[in-house]
This record gives C-alpha cells, sequence and structure tokens, in this order.
C-alpha cells in the first residue's frame, strides 16, 4: 500500500481519513459504499470474519463498479448472512456446497467468457476450514487454471460454525472442541497443519496476499491490487473469532495485530510465487502478549505454566520473522530467494 | 437431411451435445465417459462449438460444482461422468437440483466398487435415483443421442437438472449407424436457454439461502411438484420431437407387445433390445409375453407404469442394480404402481459388472417364469455362478476368513494356485 499522509496522530500509527487524499481514503469512509454485506446479519459481537468481508466485498465492488458475483462456502458467513428469507448481501451471490466454493467460481467465471461478459468478475470466499482442508482440491484446480477469480479466505483457525474444532489452520497449542487442553501435550499439535498463502505462491499464480483486520486499508489496498488483475488469485485474511479463541469481543482488532506485531502471521504480498512486499513488525511484542488474552492458551498460563510450550510457539514466531524478514533490520525473504 | 453414418455411440452422443450448443462444459475422465468428454473437447479446440468454455477440472465434485457456477450464471452447461464418478459429485447433484438447475449430464453407466470394475451395469445412476435429478434411461445409441436433444429442453423447461444414462461399453463404445440431428434441426428444435434465475449484477439475488424447519418441507414439497410436472412435460417433448424428426423417441414407457400379454418384462437401458427379441420368439410360439421399456425412471411414472402392465399375470423385472439386502429397486418400484392389483411381480438382477445379459439367458428366465419354476418371493439372480457363491457361503459358515472376491477368484482357478 502506497499512502503518504500527511500527518500521523500522535504517538500511534494511525492517520485520520481527513488527512488523506480522497482517492486513498477508506472504502468505508465514503457515502457511496455498496454495503455489499449489509446491517441485520447475525454474526457475533467482535466477529472478525464479517469485518474482513465487508472490507474486502466493498472494495471489491468499487474496484469493479459493482459487476461481480460472488460463491460463497458453507460456513459461519453463510449461515449468519442468509437465514431465510433473509439476506444481507446487496450484490449476486451463490451458496453451494461447503468444498467447492472455488470450483462454483470456476464454472461462473467459464459462463462469463462463454457469454462474452469478462467485464463481470468473480470473487469466491469460504472460511479456513473451506479453504485449507475440504475445499482444497478444487481450490488448487482452479490456481492451476489459472480461472479468472479472487478467491479469499477468512481465517479464524478452525470449524467456528460447527462449534469450534480443529482445522487444517489451527496453531500448535490452541485449545479447540476436539483438541482440548487436556494431558501432557495440551491443546492443538505441534508439527501439523498447512499455511495456504505459501502453497498458493506454489501455483505461481498471478497474486497472493495475506492481511489482517487490524490494517484493514491495506486489506482494502490488496483487494484493489487482487482486481487490478486476472487469473487465479488469493487473499487470506486473518480474522479472530471471539467465540472460538475466547477474546474479548472489544479486542478483536488488538488480536488481530499483535498477530502481526509478533510474527505469528506475516502479512506479505507475492505476484506469480515471488514475495514483492512484506509489511514489517512496527513494535515487536513477544508472543505471550498475544497468547494471553486467548481463553484458548489459558492452559499455557495456568498452573503450572507451560513456559516451556510458551518458548515453542515463540520459536515458530521468530522463523516467521526471520523467514519474511519481518524485522526492520533482517534483510527479508526477497534476498534469501537471490 | 440428417446424416445417417456409422459412427461410435459416445461421438454420436458429443455431436448431439455440441449441436445443442452449451456454453460450458466441465468435466473430468472417468471410463467408460471418456470418448464423449474428449469429443467435445476437440469440437470445441476447432471451434466447432463456439462460444464454448471447457473446463478441465480437478474431479467429478470439480465437475459439477463447476457446472453449478456456470448454470447459475445463465449459461447452457453439460457434464458427463460414470460410476465412481457420480458418487464423487453425489454431494452436488443434490444441490443442483435442490437450487433447480436446468444442467445436462450423460451418465455412461458403470458398476460400483469394490470390487472395483469398469463395466456396465445401472448401480451408479440408480443410487442417486434420490438426488431429485430426472433420470432417462437410452435404449440404444440413436435413443441416447435423441434423449440429449429432449433434455435439454425439459431441463431447462423445468428448471431442473437431467440425466441421460446410457449403457457403459455396450453404447458408448458400439460403432452402428445414427442419426445425428443436423444443427438447424437442433436450433428450431431448442431454443436459446433463458435461465428462470441467474446471478446477475444489475439485479443481485442470494441463491442458496440457509432453510430452517419453518420452511424446508415446503422447498422439498415444491421440488417434488416441480419433478412432477415431468410426468407432463416428457411426452409432450417426445410428441414434439417425433413431429420434428420423424421418428419416435422418448417418453416415459414403451410398451411393446404387452396388448394381452400375460407376462411382462420390465427393463431399462440396453438390454431391452435383447429382451424384444426374445418377446417376439415366445409370441411366435403362442406365449402372450410383452416388454416394458421404462424411458423415464425419475420422476417415476407410476400411472404409465400400472395402465401398461394392468391385466398381466406376472412381471418380470430384469435390472442391472440392486438394493442390497433389500431387492429390486425398479421391482419396488413396480410393486408401488401395482399395489392392490393381483399382479405378481419377480424380481430378477442380470448383468452386474459387465456380465452380458443374453437372449439365451432371458429366455431360460422366462421358460422358467412361464413354468412357475421362479419364486417370486426371492430375489433372483440370473446366471449366478452358483458354484462360486455357494463355497464361499460354506467357507463363511466354517468361519475362513477372507475378502470374498479373492477368495471366490481362486475358487474359480482365476489367481492364485488354487492349493487353499
Amino acid at each position: 500500500m502506497t499512502v503518504e499522509p500527511k500527518l500521523y496522530q500522535v504517538d500511534t500509527f494511525a492517520v485520520g481519513n481527513r488527512l488523506l487524499d480522497p482517492a486513498q481514503r477508506s472504502e468505508q469512509a465514503r457515502a457511496d459504499r455498496s454495503n455489499a454485506i449489509t446491517s441485520g446479519h447475525r454474526a457475533c459481537q467482535g466477529c472478525g470474519e464479517v469485518l474482513g468481508a465487508r472490507y474486502v466485498l466493498d472494495a471489491a465492488m468499487r474496484a469493479t463498479g459493482g459487476n461481480m458475483v460472488a460463491a460463497n462456502a458453507t460456513g459461519c458467513l453463510e449461515v449468519f448472512s442468509t437465514p431465510y428469507p433473509e439476506t444481507s448481501w446487496q450484490l449476486p451471490w451463490l451458496h453451494s456446497l461447503f468444498g467447492n466454493a472455488p470450483a462454483v467460481a470456476s464454472g461462473m467465471a467459464a459462463a462469463l467468457r462463454a457469454q462474452g461478459r469478462s467485464d463481470t468478475r468473480v470473487v469466491a470466499q469460504a472460511g479456513d476450514g473451506g479453504t485449507v482442508d475440504i475445499g482444497f482440491g478444487c481450490l488448487s484446480g482452479m490456481f492451476e487454471r489459472n480461472d479468472d477469480v479472487l478467491f479469499v479466505c477468512y481465517d479464524n483457525e478452525g470449524y467456528m460454525n460447527t462449534g469450534v474444532q480443529r482445522s487444517g489452520a489451527t496453531p500448535p497449542a490452541a485449545r479447540t472442541a476436539n483438541t482440548k487442553a487436556l494431558g501432557p501435550e495440551p491443546g492443538n499439535a505441534f508439527g501439523q497443519g498447512k499455511f495456504v498463502p505459501l502453497i498458493a505462491m506454489a501455483h505461481e499464480i498471478p497474486y497472493v496476499a495475506t492481511a489482517t483486520v487490524a490494517d484493514l486499508r491495506d486489506l482494502e489496498a490488496k483487494v484493489e491490487t487482487a482486481m487490478g488483475m486476472s487469473g487465479a488469485r488469493y487473499l487470506h485474511v486473518l480474522v479472530p473469532c471471539p467465540l472460538g479463541w475466547g477474546s474479548a469481543s472489544e479486542d478483536t482488532i488488538k488480536v488481530a495485530r499483535l498477530a502481526r506485531e509478533t510474527g505469528i502471521f506475516p502479512v506479505f504480498e507475492a505476484e506469480r510465487g515471488r514475495i514483492t512486499a512484506v509489511s514489517k513488525i512496527r513494535r515487536w511484542q513477544p508472543v505471550e502478549e498475544y497468547l494471553r488474552i486467548q481463553r484458548r492458551y489459558a492452559h499455557l498460563f495456568g498452573e503450572p505454566r507451560r513456559d516451556d510450550i510458551v518458548a515453542r510457539i515463540q520459536a515458530q514466531a521468530d522463523h516467521n520473522i526471520d523467514r519474511f524478514g519481518l524485522l526492520d533490520d533482517d534483510p527479508g525473504y526477497e534476498q534469501d530467494q537471490e | 437431411m440428417p446424416v445417417r453414418s456409422q459412427i461410435e455411440g459416445s461421438q454420436a452422443v458429443a455431436r448431439a451435445v455440441a449441436r445443442c450448443r452449451p456454453q460450458v462444459v466441465a468435466a473430468y475422465p472417468i471410463s467408460p465417459q471418456t470418448h464423449i468428454v474428449e469429443s467435445l473437447a476437440d469440437l470445441v479446440r476447432t471451434g466447432e462449438l463456439d462460444p464454448c468454455e471447457y473446463l478441465m477440472v480437478e474431479s467429478e465434485l470439480g465437475a459439477m460444482s463447476a457446472c453449478i457456477g456456470s448454470s447459475a450464471m445463465g449459461s447452457r452447461t453439460y457434464t458427463a461422468t460414470a460410476s465412481q464418478g457420480l458418487l464423487f459429485m453425489a454431494e452436488a447433484l443434490f444441490n443442483a437440483s435442490g437450487l433447480g438447475l436446468p444442467i445436462v449430464m450423460t451418465v455412461a453407466n458403470r458398476a460400483i466398487g469394490a470390487p472395483i470394475n469398469i463395466w456396465n451395469d445401472h448401480s451408479d445412476s440408480m443410487s442417486m435415483r434420490d438426488s431429485g435429478w430426472v433420470q432417462l434411461f437410452a435404449s440404444s445409441n440413436q435413443e441416447a443421442v435423441d434423449l440429449h436433444v429432449q433434455a435439454f429442453r425439459l431441463a431447462e423447461r423445468l428448471s431442473l437438472p437431467v440425466m441421460v444414462c446410457m449403457d457403459g461399453f455396450v453404447l458408448t463404445h458400439a460403432v452402428e449407424q445414427v442419426d445425428v440431428p443436423e444443427q438447424d434441426e437442433v436450433d428450431a428444435f431448442l431454443p436459446p436457454f433463458t435461465p428462470r434465475q441467474q446471478l446477475d449484477p444489475a439485479q443481485p439475488v442470494s441463491i442458496g439461502a440457509m432453510v430452517g424447519p419453518e420452511a424446508f418441507t415446503e422447498v422439498k414439497y415444491l421440488m417434488h411438484a416441480r419433478q412432477m410436472q415431468a410426468l407432463d412435460e416428457i411426452p409432450r417433448i417426445a410428441a414434439d420431437f417425433e413431429a420434428a424428426f420423424g421418428r419416435p423417441a422418448g417418453g416415459l414407457v414403451r410398451p411393446y407387445r404387452t396388448d394381452d400379454a400375460e407376462t411382462v418384462v420390465v427393463a431399462l437401458g440396453s438390454q431391452v433390445g435383447t429382451i424384444e427379441v426374445v418377446v417376439d420368439q415366445l409370441r411366435d410360439e403362442g406365449h402372450p409375453v410383452g416388454l416394458l421399456d421404462v424411458t423415464c425412471f425419475r420422476p417415476w411414472p407410476r400411472d404409465e407404469v400400472r395402465r401398461a402392465l394392468a391385466g398381466a399375470a406376472n412381471v418380470v423385472v430384469l435390472e442391472k442394480a440392486f438394493a442390497v439386502g433389500a431387492g429390486g429397486i425398479v421391482g419396488q418400484n413396480t410393486r408401488l404402481a401395482l399395489a392392490g392389483t393381483p399382479t405378481v411381480v419377480h424380481d430378477v438382477v442380470a448383468g452386474l459388472g459387465g456380465r452380458p445379459v443374453t437372449a439365451a439367458a432371458v429366455r431360460g428366465l422366462l421358460d422358467d417364469v412361464l413354468a412357475g419354476r421362479v419364486d417370486p418371493h426371492r430375489l433372483h439372480f440370473l446366471g449366478l455362478r452358483t458354484d462360486l457363491v455357494d463355497g464361499q457361503l460354506r467357507r463363511d459358515a466354517a468361519s475362513v476368513p477372507g475378502p470374498h472376491a479373492e477368495s471366490m477368484l481362486r475358487e474359480a482357478g482365476v489367481i492364485g494356485s488354487g492349493s487353499h
């Protein structure tokens, strides 16, 4: 994101929209935003997913002049937005199944090509279960065919709609309904799981980016970049889930920011399999700051404290910092590739 | 004038489908469906079928899912599959019908494993009989071609998905003389696709909302009501087809010499040709025997079946699939149609996993039925190798472990040294 603000507010990294050029203001600051997902939906208080979806879709609607359609996987986003006979969607929207949203989107894009309507664009969205697990085969197929689809994964690190079970995106040591804080290795196992943005990059698709709901203007900018390209594009957005993570509803942004500031969640952009930009950590924090405000990690800070497990998580964050060059003095991922 | 040429069933179907001008074809290869979709890929590549997008997807679930997206986007959409592929699509099949998307699909009927078997029977389509798709069964390659042209019109008229079932290898790979309708003929018969509902930025709608107990029954009732409308629409389309193309094809059921028949065979698919030959033989010998070819299995044409079988003392349902642990599938439906009549229904399973249904075998079966040697209260397996199954059942009773298929093949001397 290339924003040259005129003025920062004192002692923060925030900058008021009114201080920016109109072209650089958040889509959400515009009176004529599309409200693609409008009020009345039944998301939980503090839901990161609906916040992310709102910013993603309104930015995509801006970028396409409202000429787009959406495919949605089964999951929280689908359930809380369309309880019959109501809908929160103000764009053409199709929900088919849990594991097929990428293929449904491919079909939509093919239909549009056949109809000579390539100006109408396709966005598909799913949670981490629908993306990294049950929808992964279809996703990889959509990537390798380079179908003209922006696929957005709202990653809340588990199957929250079914009652907080482990997914392939659940981090180690996190407590879920089927990885409880029981036994000598409480919570989700170490050495498992996958980080799909890197797998997406291995397909050498035009664009892969990660983002969090802590940096919403950055998220919008990445959507805008993605919609300026054609072919398969992938956006992986970390969206805290107060219910599943056991964090306070008012802390959603804070938790997301700490995920980035600790290095737990690397924020970057990549084109054709090469990282092109990395969001540097502004104020480094130890992972304990991130973990302590989530009850899914409460077993690490009880009696006895599991400093050994916290240290393993810290090592993972340190690995991310090194691998992606997340600190200012770090040469960074790109140089590693030379 | 239509061109009559010697052509493989798959090639003929592919050309007929192409002349229906599908805008999107999404398919995943599986025998014995491959020649159909390969041929369509050629037609798209050469520009003979244009505009059309051919999607080479990563699985059958992907194929049907892409079809769902394409159809919801307002494009005429086609795919083909068989056997395991149809099962892998299962979740999306129910979704396509629930959403009322008029997708047309060929099923090149093939057995389902285990044991893995690539040859023909009807287990695949029958397993999806309650998926909400219309199911039409072709008795010949000519009918397969003609049913596809009718299927698009039916699907789009009712906004329902339609499965055209043709016997794998027996039809798909058989080379014979087939009239493939010309482009102008198909264009005159099949109007351009006007979707009932589609994704359109100018008029945004949400498709696929969650429905709870307060309205789910009503949604399903309406699905049923719409599929039952096909019972009226299919004969109309068949009549229009005959008027336009000068040959009969389609319809719900096709009775063959059933007038005054005391014994009637009920069958689906390519075996009806063989059965016709046997019926002719028996008629020549003075036996009042007939055949009811069921073209439309879903929706089930109960009244037409009942009418066609009324007066028969014996009905023999010869089917290439069965419900393990229950019995005949078409047989159960036939009993439903004959409820309250004294007609006796015999369930006979034949042609599983590619075993040929020969005229001699059918003749033998009918001789047994006519002589009262077939117990109507038991499921009968035509040509069952009792030497193999009896041996295995004996070993089972003696608690000898091991997979049935392997044990039986050892017994038959197909594998192993035979020493056990």
